[in-house]
């Protein structure tokens, strides 16, 4: 009956290209998932629904509302998944800090170190709202993200001033990367990145061809000239600056790692992966023989259990793994585990610990591929780009972003020391909260260039003009 | 609360995190291509696949018919669908529905051709204001031939007539 040869496949048009609606649906979900962790959270802690569920819902749900929103007035052809991805991550974060304010261990810890304690949650809500602000102001402001283009230096030295500037500042629980002023502190790091990829995407789009072509072959390998390894240079010369001056270890792998990255994809040579590997090798192991902030944390990573004999150092690692490891497969279940146990930083840094413990091996799992959704979606983006910079550009975001997950979550689990920085939308913290806001918009941004349909044939003025030739 | 409620909310709520992400990526999965590809049933595939085999043992036959079939037809109806008839794609329809199609390797093309004859964006095809429909050669290294002429401008398609893309031929039918 059927020959090998013919198919008896139809192709048509997929639905409108925009996808909004679905973009809805899935929003419409995320917004649902929170809410029922925090019906799960009230109803283990204290046998009841929460007082603040419908608010805390609403709240959530209008933040989503408003995105979503102007999602469909300004990037009508934007990719469907960003924002509702982010919305959970960033509802699922407030659920985690609410169940830890609801915390009285951290609460006497706090209490007998001379803090104040108060609730985390209602601060990150007014975050994550400053953050759909920033989000919309993005959207709105930013007609084409090729305008980024031309501040390519100018965000070169916004980004070297974001950097410095915490050196500045007295450092604040071990590490300088802080600006406070007043009451009111900023991690400018967190914004440095995205400004930081502007520039990134600019310099290499002009240069890459003589970073790619000029390259002698050696052993497999194409050897770039001397005087091209420059700019490699100088960026792992400021990571290392950035290690030595603010000890933050994670802030300068973050950019080293993006910078490496964002080389590899404009040039397509595997030499510079393997460069960025040697030298960030070489940089970490020379900095920790001699700063003491460092080395306390590789001691830290490579025997987490010893502070348990010796009683010096912080048994936060220690607690964490313990976390992780009571959670087992299927978790304690949400508002029953015992994380609060790792104190300082357990809603920040430390969040992914509670996740491990109380959703277990699954929920953890769930985590993470949201995340890796988040950074295929920006890879997809960058794939769909039809201008080099906004290639480069997305592809500089979504690795910030991953790699920025891949620093705190390894960190969390042991697989690599320690760094303070924050678990993107899930963490407690304005500065996160915010930039990451912001990058997801620069990313909402480009993909609706990149996705628009491309426009309908113009008639030709000369068509009518010219006989057609009928066979 | 009792332990089984919490232990029912437990793995409920891992179910829901995970039907997430598969919703999510079952999203990706319709967002990959363009166009939706649907396979025919098998009653329909069969009163189709006929004509096609007669064509495909008798193509010099084929070419000559529809040529004076074509002009007479194209003013009672306009074309509802486009069928590649030969090439490795044989069988393949694509429904008429005012939107541009776009032939060539390129895997974002409408229908993407796997054939080294073929250049990356070879041709489209759209309506006119008209309803015409309307082939174009893109620039592409071996050309596009309507019948037996290469095309050199934008050319109205007869109904029937073939087009000729490396080595598939597709034809417009009512």
């Amino acid at each position: 009956m059927s020959s090998s040869t013919t198919s008896t496949t139809t192709i048509s048009t997929a639905g409108p290209p925009s996808r909004r609606n679905t973009e809805l649906a899935m929003l419409a979900f995320a917004v649902l998932i929170p809410v029922f962790a925090y019906a799960n959270v009230g109803l283990a802690l204290s046998d009841e629904m929460p007082s603040g569920m419908l608010s805390y819902g609403l709240g959530l749900g209008l933040l989503a509302g408003v995105g979503h929103i102007v999602v469909r007035k300004f990037a009508p052809y934007a990719d469907p998944l960003l924002l509702p991805l982010a919305t959970l991550l960033n509802g699922l974060g407030l659920v985690l800090i609410w169940r830890l304010d609801q915390s009285e261990r951290l609460a006497r810890a706090a209490e007998a170190q001379g803090f104040v304690y108060g609730a985390s949650a209602p601060n990150q809500l007014m975050y994550s709202a400053m953050g759909v602000a920033f989000f919309v102001g993005v959207l709105m402001l930013l007609k084409d993200h090729r305008i980024l283009q031309r501040y390519t230096y100018i965000s070169m030295a916004g980004a070297l001033i974001l950097l410095v500037m915490p050196v500045f500042f007295p450092a604040k629980f071990g590490a300088r990367i802080w600006v406070t002023v007043g009451s009111f502190s900023i991690q400018p790091a967190e914004f440095a990145k995205i400004v930081i990829a502007v520039f990134f995407a600019g310099y290499l789009m002009v240069k890459r061809d003589a970073l790619a072509l000029a390259s002698r072959r050696f052993m497999g390998l194409y050897l770039p000239r001397g005087r091209d390894l420059g700019p490699i240079l100088v960026v792992w010369a400021m990571s290392i600056l950035i290690l030595v001056f603010e000890t933050d270890l994670g802030t300068s792998l973050l950019f080293f790692g993006m910078f490496v990255v964002m080389l590899y994809v404009a040039t397509e040579r595997t030499s510079w992966i393997v460069f960025g590997l040697l030298m960030s090798a070489v940089g970490a192991v020379g900095v920790a023989t001699f700063e003491p902030h460092v080395q306390q944390r590789v001691d830290a990573w490579l025997d987490p259990f010893a502070v348990f004999e010796t009683g010096q150092g912080t048994e936060q690692i220690a607690q964490a793994l313990m976390a992780f490891g009571s959670g087992g497969v299927m978790g304690t279940g949400l508002g029953q585990g015992n994380s609060d146990l790792i104190g300082f930083a357990a809603n920040s840094d430390f969040i992914l610990a509670t996740v491990g413990e109380e959703l277990g091996l699954a929920g953890t799992m769930a985590i993470l591929l949201l995340y890796g959704l988040i950074v295929e979606r920006g890879v997809r983006t960058a794939l769909a780009a039809r201008d080099p910079f906004g290639k480069l550009l997305a592809i500089g975001l979504s690795a910030a972003f991953g790699i920025q997950v891949f620093v705190v979550a390894g960190g969390v689990m042991g697989l690599i020391p320690l760094t303070g920085m924050t678990m993107p939308f899930l963490a407690y913290g304005g500065s996160s909260v915010l930039a990451n806001w912001a990058l997801i918009a620069i990313l909402i941004k480009i993909s609706d260039t990149a996705r628009r349909p491309a426009p309908a044939p113009a008639p030709s003025p000369d068509a009518e003009m010219t006989q057609v030739v009928r066979p | 609360m009792s332990e089984l409620t919490l232990t029912v909310m437990r793995l409920g709520f891992l179910a829901v995190l995970w039907l997430f992400v598969i919703v999510a990526v079952q999203v990706i999965r319709s967002d990959l291509f363009g166009t939706r590809v649907t396979q025919r049933g098998s009653r329909r595939g069969g009163s189709d696949r006929t004509p096609q085999r007669q064509q495909a043992a008798a193509p010099q036959q084929r070419q000559q018919q529809p040529s004076g079939r074509g002009a007479g037809r194209q003013r009672r109806g306009a074309p509802t669908k486009l069928v590649v008839s030969e090439g490795t794609l044989t069988g393949t329809t694509v429904a008429l529905q005012g939107q541009t199609i776009s032939l060539g390797r390129a895997h974002d093309s409408t229908i993407v051709l796997d054939d080294d004859y073929a250049s990356s964006r070879h041709a489209r095809i759209y309506p006119d204001r008209d309803g015409q429909w309307i082939v174009e050669d893109l620039g592409s290294t071996n050309g596009t031939y309507l019948e037996r002429t290469r095309l050199t401008t934008p050319t109205p398609i007869p109904l029937g007539a073939p087009i000729r893309i490396g080595k598939t031929v597709i034809e417009l039918r009512k």
